[in-house]
């Protein structure tokens, strides 16, 4: 056989021959697999035959090419043409045909990613990730190797809405822990950015409470930012962890976070001063971690949870006394800072400028509008099928045969009364 | 024109709420300074010079000071320990004359006799032993126990008293057993000792004697007072029968059953209990009876005199200050009976006039509003301040509202909870397949 220079022709007729139809497709990939050595022999060559080939239609024979030019070290100018036509090709190829490769599509986002990030550019990845994520998912359920990166380029363009998009997806079917964890990590970052702690503090708590048996640096930054976003949102931090915490979590996290424990502590006596000072004498160490930012937002945090707290005690109160109690000062910061707070809807009252008095008001939501029964409707919805799944997981679980396995194995150590939770039709 | 002034009668009783004392005569005693010399009075064995030795180092007033050194010294020379002696001595400094120096011929002697004395008691002992008479045997580690108490090794003591367990053959010998422990124990602060060996003698078999009854009442308020347990410890003291008398001195005076109870008692309980429990329990009458401050103060508090109440306390918080048993609990207790009576005040009003309840606590606006908002931001009253026109508003949460907030708050927490758990499960499913594959 002639697999020399014109074989990189053949090749592309091949490719253009073989994609009209799922069978043929098939016998491309095949082909595609053992004409491996050539593929990674010719760069010019390739980069070239990129131009004779439809993404849409040749989405396969594109793709193995893609990764093949992709894996040589290139020049600036065609590195440049190189991510148009990956940007090109994200945005019109195949779902179904890529899924075939998706180790080569993966390798090709990955590097990407990388280029991208080195041009310092991340902003130009965002949308073609995005698209990759989708195309290469087989279930909106499904986190692919994709997700982090394209999270991490959210992050670095600051591009957090388009993250959130991704995030507010419920993933439960997970191939690589590591994904997994960076996943939540980023997608903590994506929503602090976009001020969603709610959502943060779930995504943050999955990492630092899922199952793990060596401690990773993920869990540790997690770990750090999860004290502080659960300061933010809640006003507090508890030091113990829920119980189905990794016993490696419980051991060791604590004293890898130790100054992040002492800033809750201090949250926790209320004293702003006290705060101020500790967060000046750490700042160091705060950066260092790149969480300075977010330290800044838990002193902030701590003014208006004093304001919240007055709300609670108070019909009305001059701004002066606020400014004395919060330690705020002067009544015109006070005045602001109220100002701020009702505006965000966090706190209920009227400022009286005339005499500088505040009134506080009850929360005027009286659960009685249609929007609200629609959305306690849709509350109880979403939990029926949360709880269906959950019920059919079960039911999974116990019919898994490497599960009743294991548990059948530890079963002869006990009596058998102690296994009613397995059904009686499988005692094995 | 009539019912004018009987408004102004009435808003003149409320204004006077717990002021009108001034004119019921009741003579309120100043914070004068304690009588020494009454207060050992009440006191026998260890307890009264331990308890004059702490008001020694407390009372931050020379005289007293000496005075109390004193009477110690005097009393150590009755008993037998030497250490304690020494101890008492160097604290005198010679501030007393020739008279309280360091007496060497008194201690040389009383150490001479203790060794001999404790030759002969292992000389004893080992008789016993070798003879395996039960009886003997624990008089034998009895003796022991009695003597080291004497000579103030209280770890000893314990030790040797606790032996006697093992020897012990009637219900009878376990009390007796018992009661050392515990003397032993609240001497070396050991309070869970206390509690256990309480338990222990209450578990007997035999019917105890209504005086075994009251002391060990009496041990189990203390050690739940040391615990903190205000209201558990009440409950003790105010089943004190009035056998005690004055048979318990080594360890408590019926007046301190009287304080402790009472303090404890307000501290913790509700308006009712307060009523059914104190007021009307003719026993605790009679040990309020010595103490009559403490009835008046009670009374003031279940009546709403409030300020006399406070005013009492505050005359009484520099004596109790110098109780060896009261005065790390004396301020959270104080502020305990003080949150009470500031609760109980606003309790029935729908809206409270703040310089009103200022008068009737002998507070400032200001001060009054400080602990307001404390008691407010602890939940532990239902209300809000308005500080323009310093009134207090009762507020009633709405239930209807309060329940669809929870609801939504339990949706979402359910919510989160399992995703996060199947998220969980899954990784865990994920590492079992791992392994497995590498397995094979």
């Amino acid at each position: 056989m002639n697999l020399n220079m014109n074989s990189v022709e053949s090749l592309v007729a091949q490719i253009q021959g073989l994609s009209s139809n799922a069978s043929d497709v098939t016998q491309l990939h095949n082909f595609l697999k053992q004409s491996e050595e050539l593929l990674h022999s010719d760069f010019a060559r390739l980069l070239s035959s990129l131009a004779e080939l439809d993404p849409n239609t040749h989405s396969l024979g594109f793709l193995y090419i893609l990764e093949a030019c992709m894996s040589f070290p290139a020049a600036k100018e065609q590195v440049n043409e190189l991510l148009v036509s990956v940007v090109r090709f994200i945005n019109s190829c195949a779902a179904e045909q890529i899924r075939l490769a998706p180790d080569k599509f993966i390798s090709v986002c990955k590097r990407f990613k990388d280029q991208v990030i080195l041009l310092e550019a991340p902003i130009r990845g965002v949308a073609s990730m995005l698209t990759a994520v989708r195309k290469l998912q087989s279930s909106s359920e499904q986190l692919t190797t994709l997700h982090p990166d394209f999270l991490l380029l959210c992050v670095l363009a600051k591009c957090y809405k388009t993250g959130i998009t991704v995030l507010e997806d419920d993933i439960y079917e997970i191939d690589q822990p590591r994904d997994f964890f960076l996943y939540c990590y980023y997608g903590g970052m994506v929503c602090i950015g976009q001020k969603q702690f709610r959502k943060a503090l779930e995504l943050l708590h999955n990492v630092v409470t899922a199952p793990m048996s060596t401690l990773n640096a993920i869990a540790v930054e997690a770990y750090k930012k999860y004290i502080l976003v659960s300061l933010i949102h809640l006003g507090q931090f508890s030091t113990s962890f829920p119980k189905y915490t990794s016993s490696v979590a419980q051991r060791n996290l604590k004293t890898y976070a130790q100054p992040y424990l002492e800033l809750a502590s201090s949250y926790g006596s209320g004293k702003i001063a006290e705060l101020e000072t500790f967060v000046q004498t750490n700042k160091e160490k705060f950066e260092t971690d790149n969480n300075l930012g977010l330290v800044m937002q838990v002193v902030s945090s701590m003014y208006k949870r004093n304001i919240q707290r007055l709300t609670q005690t108070y019909l009305t109160l001059s701004l002066q006394d606020i400014a004395n109690t919060v330690q705020l000062r002067g009544p015109k910061e006070a005045e602001m800072h109220v100002l701020q707070m009702i505006e965000d809807g966090e706190i209920y009252a009227t400022i009286n400028q005339k005499d500088g008095m505040v009134r506080f008001l009850e929360d005027p939501e009286q659960y009685k509008t249609c929007g609200m029964i629609e959305h306690i409707d849709s509350s109880i919805k979403r939990i029926m099928v949360l709880s269906k799944k959950l019920t059919s997981m079960d039911e999974l679980m116990s019919c898994d045969p490497m599960y009743l396995a294991k548990v059948g194995r530890e079963k002869q150590r006990f009596d058998f009364d102690d296994f009613d939770s397995v059904p009686q039709k499988f005692t094995v | 024109m009539e019912p004018d002034e009987d408004l102004g009668q009435i808003a003149d009783e409320i204004y006077a709420n717990g002021d009108e004392t001034s004119q019921r005569h009741r003579p309120i005693i100043s914070g004068e300074q304690l009588d020494i010399e009454l207060y050992a009075a009440l006191y026998s064995g260890r307890t009264k010079i331990m308890r004059l030795l702490f008001i020694a180092d407390r009372c931050g007033n020379a005289s007293m000071q000496l005075e109390a050194l004193r009477m110690a010294y005097d009393e150590i020379k009755k008993g037998e320990n030497t250490q304690l002696f020494r101890e008492v001595v160097q604290k005198i400094d010679g501030r007393l004359g020739p008279n309280y120096g360091p007496d060497p011929a008194w201690s040389d002697a009383v150490d001479r006799r203790a060794e001999l004395r404790k030759e002969k008691l292992e000389n004893e002992l080992n008789a016993y032993r070798t003879n395996l008479i039960k009886e003997s045997i624990r008089m034998g580690y009895n003796d022991f126990g009695d003597f080291y108490y004497a000579h103030g090794q209280l770890g000893e003591a314990f030790k040797n008293y606790v032996r006697t367990r093992d020897y012990c053959t009637t219900a009878k010998h376990i009390i007796h057993m018992c009661l050392n422990a515990i003397l032993v124990s609240i001497e070396m602060g050991q309070f869970t000792h206390v509690a256990s060996y309480v338990s222990k003698a209450e578990q007997s078999q035999d019917a105890l004697e209504s005086l075994t009854v009251a002391k060990l009442r009496c041990a189990a308020g203390l050690a739940n007072l040391e615990a903190k347990k205000y209201k558990l410890a009440a409950r003790k003291f105010l089943e004190v029968g009035p056998e005690l008398g004055n048979n318990y001195t080594e360890v408590i005076a019926p007046q301190d059953v009287a304080t402790y109870g009472g303090l404890c008692a307000l501290a913790s309980f509700d308006r009712a209990e307060l009523k059914s429990k104190v007021i009307d329990n003719i026993n605790f009458r009679n040990f309020l009876e010595l103490v009559p401050e403490i009835r008046e103060l009670i009374h003031d508090f279940y009546t709403s005199h409030y300020a006399t109440c406070l005013e009492y306390l505050g005359n009484l918080k520099a004596n109790l200050l110098l109780d060896i048993h009261l005065h790390d609990h004396v301020e959270t207790l104080y502020d305990q009976i003080r949150n009470k009576a500031l609760i109980q005040y606003t309790h029935p009003f729908v809206s409270v006039d703040l310089n009103m309840m200022a008068n009737a606590f002998k507070t400032s606006v200001a001060g009054l509003e400080k602990e307001l908002e404390a008691l407010i931001t602890d939940n532990q009253i239902q209300a809000r301040i308005d500080s323009h026109n310093k009134i207090l508003y009762a507020r009633h949460a709405d239930q209807r509202n309060a329940t669809f907030q929870k609801v939504l708050q339990t949706g979402r927490e359910f919510d989160r909870d399992v995703r996060s758990m199947l998220l969980r499960a899954n990784l865990l499913k994920h590492d079992h397949i791992l392994r497995a594959s590498r397995k094979h």
